[in-house]
Formats: C-alpha cells, structure tokens, sequence
C-alpha cells in the first residue's frame, strides 16, 4: 500500500509531462492530420532554453528561494514564447509547402526536422548531460507506515498544479473561445472552416504555437524534476508522448491527458513491482494491446458519417 | 430585366477551372443580379458545384474573372471572400460534425463577430423550429434533413448578400423539400437577400427562379428566366421528364 501509494504519485507526475508533450502530438494530428516527428525535439529544445534562463538568473542573482522561483517562472515563460517560435518556424519552413502533397512527405520532413534540431542542440550545447543546481528538494512526508514514508515533493506538487492549472486553460481556450471554435472547425473541415471565413493557415499556425508552448511548459518540468538534460531527450519522452497519445486516441485532447497519465502510470508501477529494464516494452505492450481491441485508442471514436 | 442595366451584384466572366490537367469549367459567363433569386440547373458532373466553389477560390479560377459589388475576387483568399458577405451551403452540407448545432451557427456568425448572434439565432430557429430542439446536439447526430436546414441557417447566420446553395433539396423528402424552398423564397422577399441556386430539382427550382442557366459538361448552354426555361421543350426533354412533380 505505502509502496503502491508513492508509486501512483511519481506516476502522476511523469504522467503528466508526458500528456503535456501528447497534447501537441493529437492537436497537429487532429488539424493536419500529420504526425510531427518533430514535437519531441522542441521539447528537447524547451528544456535546454529553460535550463539557460535559469542558470543564468541563478548565475545573476544567488540561489535562494525567491530567486529560483523567480528564475523557474522566468525560464517558464521564455520557453514558451521561444519554443512556439521554434514550432512556428518549423512548421511554416517544413510542413507548410507540403500541405496537399503525397501522405509521407510531410512525416519525413518532420523527421528529418527532427535529426536536425537534435544536432544542432548537440552542436551548440555539447553532447554531455547539462545539469541545473538542485533545486526544490523539500517534500512532504503524506504518511509512515512500516518504516515506508509516502512523501510528495514540492517539485511534485509544482508538477501536478501547472499541469492542471494550464490544462484547464488550454480546455477553456479550445472549447469556449471563438479561437479554439475555429481550430476545431478547421480539424473537422478545413474547407468549409475557410468558406466561413476562418484563416485555415494561421490557424494551424497557432496549433504549432499552442502545442509547442505546452511542450515547453513540460520542458520546464522535466528539467526541474531530473535536473539534467541532454540533447537527445527528446527522442525517448517523444515517443512516449506519442504513443500516450495514440493510446488515448490520436486527435482527442482528454485522450492525449488520460493516455499521459496511463503510460506513466505504467510505467512507474512497472519499474517497482517488475523489472526496470522492462519499462518500456510494458508501455509500448500496452499501447499494442490496446490498438488490438480498440484501434481507436481509448477516447478517440470513429464519427458516423451521415449521408 | 428592369435591373439589368445596373452592374450585378456578381458577374462571371469566362471562368475556366481545372482539377490537375482536367478542365471542368470551360468559360462560364454568368450574371446575378441584386434581389433577384438565379438558378443554376444542369445534370451530374456538369460543373455546378464546381462554379460554386470557384466563386470562393477553391480551386481558383485559371483564366476568367469573377466580380462581385465591383471588385474582381478572382485571386482573392477563401476566407477573405466570406467576409465580402457572400456566404454558401456547399455540396453535402459540411456541417461541422463533432460540434454542436449551437456552435455551427456560431461559426457561420464568424465574420461578423457573433454580433448579430442572439437576435439571427432566433431568427433561424423560428425557420427551423428542428433545429431550436436540437441546439445542443451534436450536428453529426442530426438527420440528413436537418443538416441541411442547419447548413442553410448558417449560411444565413452571416448575413450575407448573397446567399449560394448548392443542392438544398438533394436527397430529402418532398416535404422538406417543399419547407425549404419556402424559406429560400422568404429571405428574397422579405429581406431581399439575393440567391444563387444550384439544383437538380429543376421544376421547383425554375419556379422559384427570377433566372436561371442551364450547365452541360462545364458550358453554359440556354438561359432566361425560370418561366421561359420551364417552358423551354429542350429543358423539358433534359431536366424535367421523369418523374420531377
């Protein structure tokens, strides 16, 4: 129970993350219907900016409570804006031109988009593990039981609430607002969205830019959870966020949030009950049973079309 | 015409459109003037939907101009010409599927801002009272028939000047059929909003007609007014035999 109950928090939390990074997976899938190979890296990239920002207010001013929050917000919010330039970039030099061209095209640019920004992190930052100063080391002892203390780590809380704070506004934003009724009209018809009247381009502009600020939210996160960053985290934390989303159900945005949770859940349960080694293979496992029985993923579900 | 000195409202001037290499207009001239309720009739695959989307840019037209209120919006984006106040209830209806009924009409009142919302909303519910029940369905869910009457009413949500319908009629039955040509004869009378209508449904679309023209294979053939055409023993032979009450 003790060791089940801290198990379920370390889950929620790298659930979390890793639905954070899907949302940007299922939000360009639904509109363009292309998987963006891409998206794991600009998260890479997100860390990195926020480790820089960090490292250089902490350099600047000390590193006492108030300055890390101060620089932890800071690095926050100058990876958002830059990595949704990065997204943005990317999406009108690589994706934009072959719009309308053959299915793959556009996937082996992502790909190569890919390829690229790993080496030009690994050219510019080296290819070593980049560490921040351990920050955040509090936690929180929830209970005690057989000499197993259950505890939540501030940087756990940090964790849970930016998530479900940014989550309910990214949700208010795509259900409620005039924005978020024409990306979802431009998802389900482009051509009529833009017979109404919607700019189907700058639309699916800012889907890059939303999804790639959310990855930078969850950039931030991972960094200040492990610490480290290398440049090819992004290959690892992407996969998995991609197939959280396929898990959920590939363009459905709860789905990318439950198929989050779900993979890192198991895994985590997995590595303490089972064999760490193995962790992987039980997500990918899962997901591969999942498609089996439901090929729509969790949430996502086939619309009868009416004729 | 009384008004047919007066520049139209939208003027076609020998569009020609292309899928690829296929040519599918092949240099259409077509006047609609302001007020008036203009028929496009024609069979399967003659190109009227084709001209309906080419009015809109998609696909633009290759060679030809398309006026409309004195400005050439040959080259002009999609989503630009919806805010000139031309608005469309497309082949197959395209209403928005996972979306609600509610939230459809709000997208038709994009270009305006949803200014007109509260009011126009009321407005289309008493046209369609079907649709007031069904506000906060999903359009997906909705009958053939009341995607249709939902893709009119957002059509209608913009208040446009000129209203293109592309097959209202198609595969409803006769009752419906009936029920929206009357609303389409209602907004020309009472708000004098102007029509452009594509229709296999030729008798009652002739009848309905100030105009109308007749497509084959991406050509303009005969036009005049609905009475002259309904009249017309070739249109009869093509378009009306068989079974069109």
């Amino acid at each position: 129970m003790e060791v089940f109950t801290q198990q379920l928090i370390n889950g929620v939390t790298l659930g979390a993350v890793y639905g954070l990074i899907a949302i940007g997976y299922t939000m360009v899938f639904g509109i363009i219907g292309m998987v963006n190979f891409a998206h794991g890296d600009v998260f890479m990239v997100s860390a990195f900016v926020a480790l820089i920002v960090f490292l250089a207010v902490t350099t600047l001013a000390g590193l006492s409570g108030g300055v890390v929050f101060l620089a932890l917000l800071l690095a926050l919010i100058v990876s958002m804006i830059i990595t949704a330039l990065y997204s943005w970039t990317i999406e009108r030099v690589a994706y934009r031109k072959l719009r309308g061209s053959f299915r793959l095209a556009p996937l082996i640019s992502a790909i190569g988009m890919s390829i690229l920004l790993m080496n030009f992190v690994q050219v510019a930052q080296g290819a070593r593990n980049k560490p921040i100063p351990p920050v955040m080391r509090d936690t929180i002892t929830l209970f005690e039981r057989n000499g197993f203390a259950v505890a939540i780590s501030y940087k756990q809380i940090m964790i849970m609430v930016v998530t479900a704070v940014l989550l309910g506004i990214f949700w208010y934003v795509v259900q409620k607002t005039p924005l978020g009724r024409a990306q979802r009209a431009c998802e389900q018809d482009p051509k009529m969205a833009a017979l109404l009247g919607i700019p189907v381009d700058r639309t699916i502009s800012i889907t890059f830019i939303m999804g790639a600020a959310l990855a930078a939210v969850a950039g931030t996160m991972f960094l200040t959870y492990y610490g480290v960053v290398v440049f090819s985290d992004g290959f690892t934390p992407g996969v998995k966020a991609f197939t959280a989303a396929v898990l959920g159900g590939i363009g459905s945005l709860p789905g990318a949030v439950l198929g989050g949770l779900l993979i890192g859940l198991i895994e985590t349960f997995w590595s303490a009950y089972f064999s760490i080694d193995y962790k992987d293979v039980a997500a990918f496992s899962i997901l591969a049973i999942v498609l089996i029985f439901m090929p729509q993923g969790l949430l996502g579900k086939p619309e009868v079309e009416k004729v | 015409m009384s008004d047919a000195n007066k520049a139209p409202l939208l003027a076609i001037r020998g569009v020609k459109t292309y899928y690829g290499n296929i040519i599918a207009l092949k240099g259409v001239d077509l006047d609609v003037h302001q007020g008036e309720i203009v028929t496009l009739i024609g069979a399967n695959g003659a190109g009227k939907s084709t001209l309906m989307m080419t009015i809109f840019g998609k696909p633009q037209a290759r060679e030809g101009t398309i006026v409309f209120e004195g400005r050439d919006i040959t080259r002009m984006p999609t989503h630009e010409i919806a805010y000139l106040g031309i608005a469309q209830s497309p082949e197959g209806r395209r209403v928005f599927p996972r979306m609600t009924v509610f939230e459809n009409l709000q997208m038709g009142a994009h270009v305006n801002n949803l200014a007109y919302f509260d009011t126009d909303l009321e407005r289309v519910c008493t046209i369609f009272p079907r649709l007031k029940e069904r506000l906060q369905q999903r359009a997906g869910t909705l009958s053939g028939g009341e995607q249709q009457m939902l893709a009119i009413a957002r059509a209608l949500m913009s208040r446009p000047r000129l209203l293109m319908l592309d097959e209202p009629s198609l595969g409803l039955a006769p009752i419906v059929v009936r029920q929206i040509f009357e609303v389409i004869r209602e907004v020309n009378k009472e708000q004098g909003m102007t029509v452009f209508l594509v229709e296999q449904n030729a008798y009652h679309a002739l009848k309905l007609a100030s105009r109308a023209y007749v497509m084959v294979n991406g050509l303009i053939t005969m036009s005049g007014t609905g009475a002259e055409l309904l009249a017309n023993p070739q249109v009869k032979a093509a378009y009306l035999e068989g079974g069109h009450h």
